[in-house]
């Protein structure tokens, strides 16, 4: 494809001109029953509350972007062909890394009563803690997009999953490794050194092209929820070391295997949770685990309103040769608020405090609907006690309070 | 079945222990008997649809008289056995950024049902809580209980008397929630006598106070069996909010079963 060859700076730039066209012309593709055409556009709006850290840094306190995503799905009139197709792109004032493109999902899958295959990229996610989102491996993280790891690249899968009455199976063979985004030199969130994306490190020969495979059992038990994966294959998470001519920070992806499980115990108001991983790969074996719980005071205030409390405990045992995480020794505390009415506003609180170095995290994620198909949302993340050394010391001035609109179409 | 003999049967699973609750033994009398019977009669009208799609659009107001609009699809498995609650399906189309969510519910008659949410931003399936069935489904004055509310079993019931309701002639009965975390101490409902099918219920808050009435409209029948309300109008007495929900045509007997309505299929929906 020829669009592919142009440079990324004017893929995007076609890619806002036909989401705009197709805002108003291509909707009418709705007609045919088996088409869904959707998207959205989305205006953000980042403040800082402090000067930059580093060197070369923009020295902006205010960052615009534009994303947008566009949805186009099929679905065969017999019900079981589906092909989905999700380009998403993002176009960033100041950080040239932060401004990119990419197919969330673009797929075709066969199902029938019990076994469905799908073939191309997807988004899977594991887990059911709320403060990390510790077993999900599938997918790499879109570190650019947000710093909470939520939002993930597509990844290029074949995937055979059967559905029995003892629970759900599922095979993945992933064919191709995605590298994590990062910020560049002029963007926020970023280390001293800006990490050297371009020239990463792999442990296996084939590099990117290394052949990671994945075999997961969900299912419930009564209350319970059980899920438990194999994966083998190219550690989503980079290790950092630094080298090169420059001492560039670089990455280096290793070759691991892991066990992980997710486990929540649902009982009236009460949803206990736990997760765990255990991965054998760069140096010793590596232990990790959050638990907690999330209680729900229903009908509260006004009548309609529903409150949550959120509590978790993060523990990871890996030593300081392997890959950053913060979430080590931590605490989680949250608090979600949601309104059940008409604009189906929520609100959801929340800090993770070091047990032992103090560093604390703060973080606010508002939203409600102002009409029919504006959403606007609010974020605030704020870091605190971060000393030198600390996992998010290097970020510790990046604090922010962020504004989005976004419309769907 | 006889309903005064109900007998719960609480799995407390974190202990393993099993506990005997005996339920409200009512003392059966005439007409506890009667209104059971005519509930029993309307109920039963329905067996054998063994599974259902319809599209619907719910309308929200609120007391200064701004509106909102939801589109979603129901989709139900009937499961024959009247101690077992249905399966059921459901997928929002609109508001926009709410497209594909999926609620997948199994529901229990006196107990909590299982249901399970999907999110399809996170691509996430979340167990959740179903304690609360008498809270506002989507924004709505329907809370989720009311959308199951014709299930047999859920209720014990008492005749009060036979009145006109427009055209028809209904049967009045007085229906007391079994379940213990139901938002009402009690409903009225009206049960017309030609094609046995509820035409109004009043909604009594947990202080007896009335809170909400619904009227159930449009009834068409398919298959010259099962009828269906095409319209439904909720008033909140005292908030004065108000919602209706517009039916399009049901299909029926599309061939589910139990694979369509487990939570690994809630990913693939659309």
């Amino acid at each position: 494809m020829t669009v592919l060859k142009l440079p990324k700076s004017k893929q995007i730039l076609y890619f806002f001109i036909l989401l705009f066209i197709s805002n108003s012309e291509l909707a009418v593709a709705d007609v045919y029953d088996e088409f869904d055409i959707s998207g959205n556009i989305a205006f953000q709006l980042r403040g800082f509350t402090q000067d930059s850290m580093w060197l070369d840094q923009n020295t902006s306190d205010v960052e615009s972007s534009i994303s947008g995503e566009w949805e186009i799905r099929w679905r065969s009139n017999s019900n079981n062909q589906r092909v989905s197709f999700i380009p998403f792109a993002r176009w960033d004032e100041n950080d040239k890394k932060r401004s990119h493109f990419d197919f969330r999902e673009a797929f075709w899958a066969y199902q029938n009563d019990d076994i469905e295959l799908l073939i191309g990229l997807n988004k899977v996610f594991w887990g059911v803690a709320e403060s990390v989102h510790l077993i999900d491996i599938i997918n790499q993280t879109d570190l650019v997009e947000n710093i909470n790891q939520e939002e993930k690249l597509g990844q290029p899968m074949i995937r055979l999953a059967f559905q029995e009455d003892y629970g759900l199976l599922s095979f993945y063979l992933l064919p191709y490794f995605r590298e994590r985004s990062f910020s560049g030199p002029d963007g926020r969130f970023r280390s001293e050194t800006p990490v050297n994306a371009d020239n990463a490190k792999y442990q296996s020969s084939s590099k990117r092209k290394h052949l990671d495979f994945a075999f997961r059992y969900s299912h419930y038990f009564g209350d319970i929820d059980l899920g438990l994966y194999y994966f083998n294959g190219t550690n989503r998470d980079p290790r950092m070391s630094i080298g090169g001519i420059n001492s560039e920070l670089l990455l280096n992806y290793d070759q691991i295997e892991q066990i992980g499980l997710d486990l929540q115990y649902t009982h009236s108001s009460w949803l206990w949770k736990l997760e765990s991983f255990v991965r054998d790969g760069y140096a010793d074996s590596i232990f990790a685990g959050v638990a907690g719980f999330e209680y729900t005071f229903y009908q509260v205030f006004d009548g309609i309103g529903d409150v949550g409390i959120l509590f978790e405990y993060q523990h990871d045992d890996r030593s300081s040769v392997e890959s950053i995480t913060s979430a080590d020794n931590d605490f989680f505390l949250g608090s979600r608020w949601t309104s059940n009415n008409i604009n189906d506003g929520s609100i959801l609180v929340g800090f993770i405090l070091d047990k032992k170095t103090s560093e604390t995290f703060y973080s606010v994620e508002a939203k409600t609907r102002l009409k029919e198909n504006t959403l606007l949302s609010l974020e605030l993340k704020v870091t605190t006690n971060s000393e030198l050394g600390e996992p998010n010391f290097p970020q510790s001035r990046d604090d922010y309070l962020e504004l989005q609109i976004n419309h769907f179409f | 079945m006889n309903i005064h003999s109900n007998i719960t049967l609480k799995n407390i699973l974190c202990v393993g222990l099993f506990l005997f609750l005996p339920h409200n033994s009512l003392y059966a009398n005439a007409d506890s008997e009667k209104g059971y019977n005519i509930a029993a009669r309307s109920d039963r009208s329905d067996r054998g649809f063994s599974d259902s799609v319809v599209e619907m659009t719910m309308i929200l107001r609120n007391s200064a008289g701004k509106q909102a609009s939801r589109t979603l699809q129901f989709k139900t498995l009937e499961i024959p056995d009247e101690s077992v609650g249905d399966k059921g399906l459901i997928l929002f189309r609109t508001p926009k950024d709410i497209e594909g969510t999926a609620l997948l519910s199994h529901a229990k008659i006196l107990k909590s049902d299982d249901q399970w949410l999907y999110l399809p931003a996170l691509k996430r399936v979340k167990r959740i809580s179903s304690r609360n069935k008498s809270g506002p489904f989507v924004g709505s004055e329907f809370a989720f209980e009311d959308f199951t509310a014709s299930e047999l079993n859920k209720f014990s019931y008492k005749y009060l008397r036979e009145e006109n309701c427009g055209k028809l002639i209904c049967d009045v009965i007085e229906r007391i929630p079994l379940y213990e975390n139901s938002g009402y101490k009690k409903q009225i409902s009206w049960v017309d006598n030609s094609i046995y099918q509820l035409r109004k219920i009043e909604f009594y808050d947990r202080k007896g106070s009335l809170l909400k009435e619904l009227i159930l409209l449009d009834y068409r029948v398919y298959d010259q069996k099962y009828w269906r309300p095409h319209k439904l109008k909720m008033n909140n007495i005292q908030t004065k909010k108000s919602s209706d929900l517009i039916y399009d045509a049901y299909k029926f007997n599309l061939g589910l079963t139990d694979s369509d309505f487990v939570k690994g299929r809630l990913t693939g929906l659309r």
